[in-house]
């Protein structure tokens, strides 16, 4: 008995019931579609973090001063650490061999005012690395000269959203000059639009200023609030990050087995962590839906044990003229795995077009991989097997005696 | 001549609960090529097992059967559906025509699990078969589209396709009007006179004038087995039937 004939009297018996068979394949197709659009969804929404995080800078890596701190008894907050200074930006600068950009980093809090409006923006004092750090362009104007730096010199960039509030719409605000702590600074440049980050902050919202400016003139401190650097492949993040901390130890004297008074955090690592819920989720919708396939496939399996009984004088017959029990367990097995594999064909098309359709009308985010449909594409040919094995045994199992006269 | 079917001291037992049920209890004959013979016998007299036995889907308990001078007695199922495919041709009284299913490729269905037979072979030789039993405007009905008589005569197409040693007919005329009887039953004669062997099991004695042998079967055993003097003929019989208007 060879494969090819089997396979067509297997296709002659689902096409002679093209309405079970349909029928059945509604289960496997739905799950399967379930599977795909599910995946789809959940990666996307991966996709769309991980894309988030990494608009947020290149290959940034932040180092942070931070320990718990202890102050005539009260324990203060990490960002009242005053451990971080220029010096060790300078030693990073100087002894770090995998990073390609360098920039301290000074906060200052307060109101930004030009002419009758006002806006409360935080000042970021920075150099000019910190541009390309955090990937920002510049739309107009230029950025801060080393002269400019040097000298603590009183100009600024601001982000989009500043330039709408204190300005507002259509007018050029380099040049002009705006007040801030009531300190005059100088618009030098306007930075391009960035829109929100993967945390929902808006990136636009900035007021760049040299970090000896805001040292010296705005906040009056010593110290750094932290320090922004690119690593020069993503690749190499992980040993930027340790040699950063060596060095940063160095610098702060501190002792074989003691705690860090500071945190080195680079991008890779964010991505990570906020990917990992969004993995999570894709996990779970995965397994809903593939719970949705297991009960397609006992549908398969429900009415093979139908057909099994349905056509006991058939199989009895075929036995009489010549099938063995390995026939007989062949063709119903291919009829099973035929309701599933084109139920997870026309599933596959199903799930792949509600998938865009989801990204049209809802405008999520849709990434479909070739992973997920060879997946769900081989869980439901595993399905077809596992669920078709029993009544195809069954059939084959069947005395060909007691069959044929099967009432 | 050549032995078709030998059978010696044959028994057949069934455990039934816990009782042992001697089905049958040992028999002996020979069926020779192109004989044309009718097995008989009230029901329980063990008929439809030795026709089991015979056909290769049943194995005796006891005794040895020879069919075409191979011994079935201790083949393996799978042995004995090649031996089925090859050499036995079936016809039952319920005609067993898949549904749906055209009469053309009910009769290629034997050939289907025959690996030897190329799909241009088994197609010929369906249609040869088919015309041989007058249907051969019928090859793309349904079963459901023909009437009992004509189904039955695919069935026999179907039995005769594998060019079978034997063909073994199982109550083939038990569902089938007089007039339809005897014309199935000419068409048996027909075969017979081609050269067909043919074993024909029967409760029915006047089916039974057709053939040229009649073994009686009771309790298990045989209690007659005479070559009959005067072959009936089955044109003939419904020749003198009386007309009637066909209704389909």
């Amino acid at each position: 008995m060879n494969i090819t004939n089997l396979f067509r009297i297997s296709l002659k018996a689902l096409v002679s019931n093209k309405f079970r068979a349909l029928l059945t394949m509604l289960g496997i197709i739905i799950g399967v579609a379930a599977v795909i659009a599910m995946l789809a969804i959940g990666q996307g929404s991966k996709k769309s973090i991980q894309d988030e995080i990494s608009k947020m800078g290149s290959n940034m890596i932040m180092v942070q001063p931070g320990a718990d701190m202890f102050s005539g008894g009260a324990r203060m907050s990490a960002s009242a650490n005053q451990s971080m200074v220029l010096e060790d930006y300078d030693a990073l600068k100087a002894q770090s061999n995998y990073i390609s950009a360098i920039s301290p980093m000074v906060n200052a809090s307060g109101q930004s005012i030009y002419g009758a409006n006002n806006w409360p923006v935080g000042m970021q004092g920075v150099n000019q690395d910190y541009l390309s750090i955090r990937k920002y362009g510049i739309g107009s104007g230029r950025i801060f000269t080393e002269r400019e730096i040097n000298t603590a010199a009183k100009v600024c960039l601001i982000g989009q959203t500043v330039v709408e509030e204190l300005f507002g719409e259509g007018v050029d605000p380099v040049g002009k000059s705006i007040r801030y702590n009531k300190i005059p600074f100088e618009v030098i440049g306007v930075l391009t639009e960035k829109g929100e980050n993967g945390m929902g902050q808006d990136q636009d919202d900035v007021l760049l200023a040299p970090y000896t400016t805001v040292q010296k003139r705005v906040v009056a401190i010593t110290y750094l609030n932290g320090i922004y650097c690119s690593a020069t492949t993503e690749d190499v993040s992980d040993k930027a990050k340790a040699e950063m901390e060596a060095i940063l130890r160095v610098q702060h004297q501190i002792k074989e087995g003691d705690d860090d008074d500071f945190h080195v955090r680079s991008q890779k690592e964010m991505l990570t962590m906020f990917s990992s819920t969004s993995s999570v989720m894709t996990i779970l919708l995965a397994v809903i839906a593939g719970i949705s396939l297991i009960v397609g496939g006992i549908g398969i399996m429900n009415i093979m044990f139908v057909s099994v009984t349905e056509r006991t004088r058939e199989i009895g017959l075929r036995m009489a003229v010549g099938a063995r029990g390995l026939d007989i367990l062949t063709q119903f097995l291919i009829e099973a795995v035929l309701i599933s594999i084109v139920g997870g064909v026309i599933g596959v098309a199903i799930g792949v077009g509600s998938s865009f359709v989801i990204k049209s009308m809802l405008n999520w985010p849709i990434v479909i991989t070739t992973s997920s449909i060879v997946l769900s594409f081989a869980v439901c040919t595993f399905t077809g097997v596992f669920f078709g094995w029993y009544p195809a045994k069954k059939a084959a199992n069947l005395d060909p005696i007691d069959a044929i006269r099967y009432e | 001549m050549t032995d078709i079917i030998k059978v010696d001291h044959l028994k057949r037992e069934f455990i039934v609960g816990d009782q042992k049920v001697l089905a049958l209890r040992g028999i002996s004959f020979t069926v020779q090529q192109g004989e044309f013979v009718t097995i008989m016998g009230t029901s329980g007299s063990g008929k439809s097992t030795l026709l089991n036995i015979l056909g290769c889907l049943d194995t005796p308990t006891e005794g040895e059967y020879l069919l075409d001078g191979i011994s079935v007695r201790t083949m393996s199922k799978n042995e004995r559906a090649r031996l089925r495919n090859m050499k036995i041709g079936f016809v039952f009284q319920t005609y067993n025509l898949l549904p749906r299913t055209t009469a053309l490729e009910n009769v290629e269905l034997p050939l289907m699990y025959n690996s030897a037979v190329s799909a241009k072979e088994r197609r010929e030789k369906s249609m040869h078969v088919l015309e041989a039993v007058g249907l051969a405007e019928r090859m793309y009905h349904m079963p459901n589209q023909m009437s009992g008589g004509q189904q039955q005569r695919v069935a026999i197409a179907r039995a005769l396709v594998n060019d079978p040693v034997i063909i073994l007919a199982d109550e083939a005329t038990g569902n089938l009007d007089t007039h339809t009887s005897y014309e199935i039953m000419s068409l048996f004669q027909q075969l017979h006179s081609d050269g067909k062997t043919i074993a024909f099991v029967t409760h029915e004695p006047d089916i039974a004038l057709f053939s040229q042998r009649s073994i009686m079967l009771r309790d298990g055993r045989i209690t007659r087995d005479e070559k009959r003097k005067k072959i009936g003929s089955a044109a003939e019989s419904l020749a003198a039937l009386p007309v009637e208007v066909e209704v389909e």
